[in-house]
């Protein structure tokens, strides 16, 4: 920690650029950061520091990745109720960092909602604490908050503290297939109207294969099997297949295919996301382009579009975004090629916040040592 | 007395109606929650609007006055008082429910709106989560900008999970929007950093939040133990067994005496109460019910009723809702405290919060969401007696220290305010201070948004930012830089 000090003083001081780094799986999500010198791995911050099983918090080092961390957890049955990306390179840093949420959000909130305390190292040399290791806590200002999906363009991550929850007695999955994502997206909507207590919702469809949707249970034995059969009655007029293997994984697969391809994120809500998943359909047609999409019920989701130049995929994009903006939701591009990403504003507009933002990023990183460029409004 | 033109200027904003002036009435305005602190502002403005909002910190930015912003002034830690030669911004008279949409659930209110009409707005099918005792009075503003708490935030969250969007009028006047009614906006999370942060960053004039679906069954268990210490091992326990219960509060003795005397909310008379709520699908409830009677059962627990009707819950919790009220009928005065411990050093701070009761001769009740760890020490004297709340003061204060050095916090949901300034410094070192402040600055450069709460010590905001200070470890000659 004092090694991360002393190196981004350093660096602010002579005016060079740093790119924090975890696992490095998420690199290239956003903008091209405009400058890097220096690239600040936190690959040897990797211990869990403390597990209090009984208060269920745990405090753990930036670098650590996510499933050596459940794997910590584990032993006393407890868990980051949290599934991101590809957990055995991912680091909590960078899952902070991008605010890489998984699928269990629907039950046990989002990063934000777990993460209790943190440790910042300011460009500066400064390093802060904010937060606690207690589950509730409202002295001060919540900078594990602003840390959270920052980026890395604020301060380097070097530590958190989460609360956790127990690993699940038993766990279910249902999948439910039709002809059409429109159903799928309905019944989505009815069992998030409805007193079931799924744990994840999630909608997949593509352009080569039949849409589904994956419900997640977790509990005890007598519990699931009544809620599967209040879901069963729910769902009566679609067909029920088995899940496919992983099925909690599949948006990982939206990093993989033909190129040249983008991959992003949007978040609407709940009751547009069929309209989304239309429009995805529909921007995909003429020129067709390959598309896929993994979303979840509460209106976040993953997609990526494939096509024969990185030109015939602005216009799609264009209207996509426009499509999600409708109602006041938003689109990013994460991962694309960067002429792409030259010519697109990939986080779309900021919003009358930006100044705000600027002001923010002025007060913490006035030299603009982190990541310069990479983050909204060029932050 | 503030410069008349100034005042009017107010006036031509909010109209006559809108501008209390007079010292009768803004006696009202003196004081918030925490009566022991009182100061009288120059002036009252109450706006309808968002662009009265505006219009209203434009003219203090311009003359330099500070303002506090005031929703219901329940508030506990002296959040709302007044500062002298400053204004009070009330958004009492915004009140207007601006769009319900339970497909998403999701609801947009003014700031004013009582935290009880929310859940109203949307009742039987689904209920707005964080719910303050206060829940009857309280503000959404306030509760936004005190990030407060409740029974159910246990397995809900608290205020700040439920808070999607603001707006916000900032110290200089303008308008800015946080956060949305979609999750995840590109962006820094400065939703999250307002919620909580105690009207030091602005105003905020519309709150978009979530409300959830009520679930299909709810229960609630008493259960009655000799003493808290067997009540608290019961919470323990409960945890433990991977069960996360809806609320989990208890009471000590003499907060259920309180609560019998001001409801008669027919508690049965024990050392330690513990009020377990579930809920969820009926299966699962009936299931987790049988769990917790037996897990009550040997911890000691010599007495359990399930509370299952509407009206049998509405009954229990009307007693625990009512406990901080209640100490006026054993005592003529108290202090309310608000700390919070790890859930396993709760023996330990309990049997020690019993000996500085003992030491300073005064009574405590106690009364906690003990599920999360989250005491409220109620500290009782007679002010009538020479010295006596000078030492429940000090008495209150050494409980609070008592819990940072379990490794909790000063205030799990009452906030900072004036009362517990000083107190920031026990549980934060200067550079973990100084960077919240320099969030702060990027808000409020010129500290109108209610300046003298919150921090120890103010911070200018022309200092250049981010000069290097040692941590308190490396100081110490714990940690050392390479
Ligand atoms: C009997 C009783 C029981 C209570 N129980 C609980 C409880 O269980 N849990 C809990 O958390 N709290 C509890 N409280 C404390 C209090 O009710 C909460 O803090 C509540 O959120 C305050 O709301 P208010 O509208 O009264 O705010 P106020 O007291 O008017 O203001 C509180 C703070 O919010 C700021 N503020 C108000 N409106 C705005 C706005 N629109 N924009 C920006 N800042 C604003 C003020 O400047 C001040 O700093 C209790 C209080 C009482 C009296």
């Amino acid at each position: 920690m004092d090694d991360v000090a002393t190196l981004l003083r350093d660096a602010s001081r002579d005016g060079q650029a740093v790119i924090p780094q975890g696992g490095g799986t998420k690199l290239d999500w956003g903008q091209p950061p405009r400058r890097a010198d220096l690239m600040l791995s936190t690959a040897r911050l990797d211990r869990v520091l403390e597990h209090a099983w009984a208060d269920m918090t745990a405090t753990v080092e930036a670098g650590c990745t996510v499933a050596r961390l459940q794997h910590s957890l584990a032993e006393h049955g407890q868990r980051l109720a949290c599934d991101p990306l590809w957990p055995e390179r991912a680091t909590i840093g960078g899952i902070l960092a991008t605010n890489d949420n998984g699928t269990l959000r629907a039950r046990f909130g989002g990063l934000r909602d777990l993460i209790i305390g943190v440790t910042l190292v300011l460009p500066d040399g400064t390093v802060a604490k904010s937060g606690g290791k207690v589950v509730k806590n409202v002295a001060g200002y919540d900078l594990p908050k602003l840390a959270t999906g920052s980026f890395g363009t604020l301060a380097v991550i070097t530590q958190a503290v989460f609360r956790l929850h127990p690993l699940p007695h038993e766990t279910r999955t249902l999948t439910f297939a039709a002809t059409r994502v429109e159903p799928l997206c309905e019944l989505a909507l009815a069992i998030q109207g409805s007193q079931l207590a799924f744990v994840s919702l999630q909608v997949r469809a593509d352009g080569s294969a039949e849409p589904a949707l994956d419900v997640g249970f977790e509990g005890e034995r007598a519990g699931l099997d009544s809620q599967q059969d209040e879901l069963l009655r729910l769902a009566a007029k679609l067909r029920r297949v088995d899940p496919p293997p992983a099925v909690w994984r599949t948006r990982e697969e939206l990093w993989q295919g033909t190129e040249p391809a983008v991959t992003g994120t949007f978040s609407v809500l709940p009751t547009e996301l069929r309209a989304f998943c239309a429009q995805v359909h529909e921007v995909s047609t003429a020129p067709a382009l390959g598309w896929r999409v993994v979303a979840q019920g509460v209106g976040v989701g993953h997609f990526r579009l494939e096509g024969a130049t990185s030109d015939a995929l602005v216009a799609p994009l264009q209207r996509l975004r426009a499509a999600a903006e409708r109602r006041g939701g938003t689109l990013v591009v994460l991962v694309g090629p960067e002429d792409l990403k030259a010519r697109l504003d990939v986080w779309g507009s900021p919003g009358d916040a930006l100044p705000l933002f600027q002001r923010v990023k002025q007060q913490l990183d006035p030299q603009g040592t982190l990541s310069p460029g990479r983050f909204v409004g060029g932050l | 007395m503030m410069d008349p033109r100034i005042l009017d200027r107010f006036r031509a904003i909010v109209g006559g109606d809108g501008l209390l002036t007079e010292p009768e009435q803004l006696r009202t305005y003196e004081c918030d929650g925490l009566t022991n602190f009182r100061v009288l502002p120059s002036a009252v403005v109450l706006p309808t609007t968002t662009e009265q909002v505006q219009a209203t910190v434009r003219v203090c930015h311009e003359a330099h006055i500070p303002f506090v912003a005031r929703g219901s002034g329940t508030g506990l830690s002296g959040g709302a008082l007044p500062i002298e030669h400053g204004i009070v911004i009330s958004l009492a008279r915004m009140v207007r429910i601006l769009e319900v949409d339970i497909p998403n659930a999701r609801v947009v209110v003014e700031p004013g709106v009582l935290n009880l009409s929310v859940t109203e707005a949307v009742a039987p099918a689904y209920f707005y989560a964080p719910d303050p005792s206060s829940q009857q009075v309280c503000s959404i503003g306030g509760n936004v900008a005190e990030n407060s708490g409740g029974a159910h935030c246990l397995k809900y969250g608290f205020t700040t999970t439920h808070v999607l969007g603001l707006e916000v009028v900032l110290p200089d006047g303008s308008l800015v929007h946080l956060g949305g009614t979609t999750l995840d906006r590109p962006g820094y999370d400065l939703c999250g950093v307002f919620v909580g942060s105690e009207g030091t960053l602005g105003i905020a004039t519309k709150v978009i939040l979530r409300v959830v679906r009520r679930p299909a069954l709810i229960q609630t268990l008493l259960a009655a133990f000799n003493s808290t210490n067997e009540a608290g091992a019961a919470v323990s326990g409960i945890i433990a067994a991977g069960v996360l219960p809806a609320a989990i509060e208890m009471m000590d003795n003499l907060a259920i005496q309180a609560a019998e005397a001001a409801v008669h909310a027919n508690y049965p008379d024990c050392g330690g109460l513990l009020l377990v709520e579930l809920d969820g699908p009926a299966a699962e409830v009936a299931a987790l019910m049988t769990q917790v009677r037996a897990i009550c059962t040997s911890c000691g627990a010599w007495e359990l009723r399930v509370a299952q009707s509407e009206e049998e819950r509405a009954a229990v919790w009307k007693g625990r809702k009512a406990a901080f009220a209640a100490m006026g009928r054993i005592s003529p005065n108290y202090i309310v405290q608000d700390g919070v411990i790890p859930r396993t050093a709760l023996p330990e701070v309990m049997s020690e919060i019993a000996r500085l009761s003992g030491q300073a001769g005064l009574r405590v009740a106690n009364v906690f969401h003990a599920g999360d760890g989250n005491l409220h020490p109620l500290v009782l004297y007679d002010a009538r007696i020479e010295g006596q709340e000078r030492r429940a003061e000090r008495l209150a204060f050494s409980i609070l220290e008592l819990c940072v050095k379990a490794g909790g916090s000063i205030t799990g949901e009452h906030g900072v305010g004036e009362e517990k300034k000083a107190f920031m410094s026990v549980m934060f070192a200067e550079p973990d201070l100084d960077t919240m402040q320099r969030v702060r600055c990027a808000f409020d450069p010129e500290r109108l948004s209610n300046p003298t709460k919150v921090f120890p010590r103010p911070r200018l905001c022309a200092e250049k930012p981010g000069p290097y200070q040692p941590h308190p470890l490396e100081t110490a000659g714990i940690a050392q830089l390479f």
